[in-house]
This record gives structure tokens, sequence and C-alpha cells, in this order.
């Protein structure tokens, strides 16, 4: 059965001071290369019967998202069976 | 009659006591509502305390807004109930969209607890009719996501409105947007406050006394407010 994900991000405006705190680790690590660094969530949702797009769009909407500060978006991805 | 103010308790609340202490103080009757039951007990203004309610999860004050006890306290407020959010309170009521915009995590991100100097702006609401306009105080701050953010157009209508109800003075502990400490709703019954006036109403606890202000606020707001 398909899975519904959906991702969070801050929006492009809103600071986002942990992903900063991140990118300003990166050169301890020796790298040098990345200009920036933004965190996000990502939500799996299974749900019982077939995926509703629409309904996880409104899920994220009123609770996964606060669309003050974040943007998402709702997409299936295929889950693997875990039976051999 | 004693004006009877509900203090609500959320799974993870943590400073519902001192609200409920400070209420008394203040000379009113502490009323303690629970998250899960929508019945406000017929008090006459509500204080949405600080804590973690249910852990912080997702985001500060996405799931308590969805508490029973939110949907008729949410339109209770609408109607003109006088409803002060504390800290995790002021986040509960931003999810709400009983005010505007969003606290996020503390720009430097630092938890930061210490005592804070704000100025009262807004002296004709509520929770603040106790001041005068541009008076300074002196209260705890405690917060890890206590950045408040909202977009220009939110931010000029606040300042316009005169909605901005108190700013950081002498340093801003979190990064807050205009240096944005507390904000009021169009019709001042609804404020929500970072820092912690429930914290400063006894001498042997607090830096001052100047929190109680906000509860004796309300209480003159509920003598001249019509029954």
């Amino acid at each position: 059965m398909p899975r519904v994900v959906v991702d969070v991000m801050l929006k492009p405006e809103i600071l986002d001071p942990q992903g900063q705190a991140v990118a300003n680790a990166l050169p301890r690590l020796g790298v040098s290369d990345v200009a920036s660094v933004r965190i996000g969530r990502r939500i799996e949702i299974d749900f019982t019967g077939e995926p509703d797009l629409d309904r996880a769009r409104e899920i994220a909407d009123k609770l996964l998202a606060n669309p003050v500060i974040e943007d998402f978006t709702v997409r299936l991805v295929e889950t693997v069976d875990a039976q051999p | 009659m004693t004006a009877r103010v509900g203090v609500v308790t959320f799974p993870g609340s943590l400073d519902d006591g001192d609200a409920a202490r400070a209420v008394r103080i203040a000379g009113a009757e502490p009323v303690r509502l629970w998250h899960g039951d929508p019945d406000l007990r017929g008090v006459d203004a509500v204080v949405l305390p600080g804590g973690f309610s249910y852990g912080d999860y997702l985001r500060c004050g996405a799931i308590a807004r969805f508490a029973p006890v939110m949907e008729t306290l949410v339109d209770a407020a609408r109607g003109g109930l006088p409803v002060l959010g504390i800290c995790n309170g002021f986040q509960i009521l931003c999810e709400a969209h009983l005010l505007p915009g969003a606290l996020t995590r503390n720009q430097h991100l630092h938890f930061r607890n210490r005592d804070q100097v704000l100025r009262i702006e807004a002296a004709g609401t509520a929770w603040t009719n106790a001041f005068q306009p541009g008076q300074e105080i002196l209260i705890p701050v405690k917060n890890g996501e206590g950045c408040y953010v909202a977009d220009t157009p939110t931010l000029d209508e606040l300042e316009a409105e005169g909605r901005v109800v108190a700013r950081y003075v002498g340093g801003n502990p979190n990064g807050s947007q205009r240096d944005i400490a507390a904000i009021t709703n169009p019709a001042g019954n609804v404020v929500g406050i970072m820092p912690h006036p429930e914290h400063a109403v006894e001498a042997l606890t607090g830096p001052s006394l100047d929190g109680l202000g906000f509860f004796t606020s309300v209480l003159k707001h509920l003598v001249g407010a019509p029954a």
C-alpha cells in the first residue's frame, strides 16, 4: 500500500537557526563548499484504506504545518513489503 | 462578587500553579480548568499558563490548540472573554489563530532565563490597564522558542493599531522581530506575552511585584465590563 509523505519546511524568508548551526559546524568536518542548510520535517502517514492525498493535505494544513511560517508538500511513495 | 479567573492545565503545563496563585494574590478566585473538559465553569477570564503542553511535540502549542477546552475557549474569546496566554499559552493562542504570527526557536538557539525589563506600549487592553503607557517593568523571561515572527504587513498592522502590548528593553532575549514581547487582538481582550508576569507577584520569589498588574488589570476590566 502506498504511503503518504508530508514534507514541512520553514518558509524561505523565515530564519532557520537550527540549519545555520549545522552549516556553521560543517567546516569542523572539513566541509567548506556548503552555502546553506535548512532543516525541515518529514511525516509519514499510512491510511487504513486507500491513501487519500486530499485528506493528507487537509491534515497538513490544519495540524502538521503552521502556514504562518511553514510550507508543505504532499506525495505518495511506494512502501517496500517487510515480509520476505 | 469575586471575579473567577480560570487557569487551564494541559498535560505538560508547568506554571499553572503560579498562575492560579497570582490570580489569588490579585484578589480573584482561581478556577482550575482541565484541557480535556470543554466546560469553562462560568469563569470571567482565562489564563493559559506556561510550560510544555503535549511535550511541545510537532510545534509548541500545535496539539494543545485541538484540546476540547480550546474549542469552547476560542469561541468565548471571540465573544470578548479576556484571555491571557503566557509563554506556552502565547504559543497556543497563535496556533489557535486568536493572535497573528508565530513563535519560533530563539535565534541564538539557547534557552534564556533571566529577569527582563519590558516597556508597556499598550495600556488599554483587558490585561494591562493597570499600567501607564511607556511604563517599564521587570519580570522573568524563560523560553527556548520565544522568537516572535510575522510577515511585514502583519507587523505594520500591529504597530499601526497599537497592538504591540510590550517590548523588550535592554536586550532582546530571543530575536523577536521589532523586540515584541506581547501582543493583543483587535478587541484588546486576548493578550499573549512571552515573559512571565505570574512569577513576579511576591517579594520572596520574584524580582519585583510588577507582574501583579496584569492580574489586577483584568479585575478592573471586569468591573467596567457590561455583565
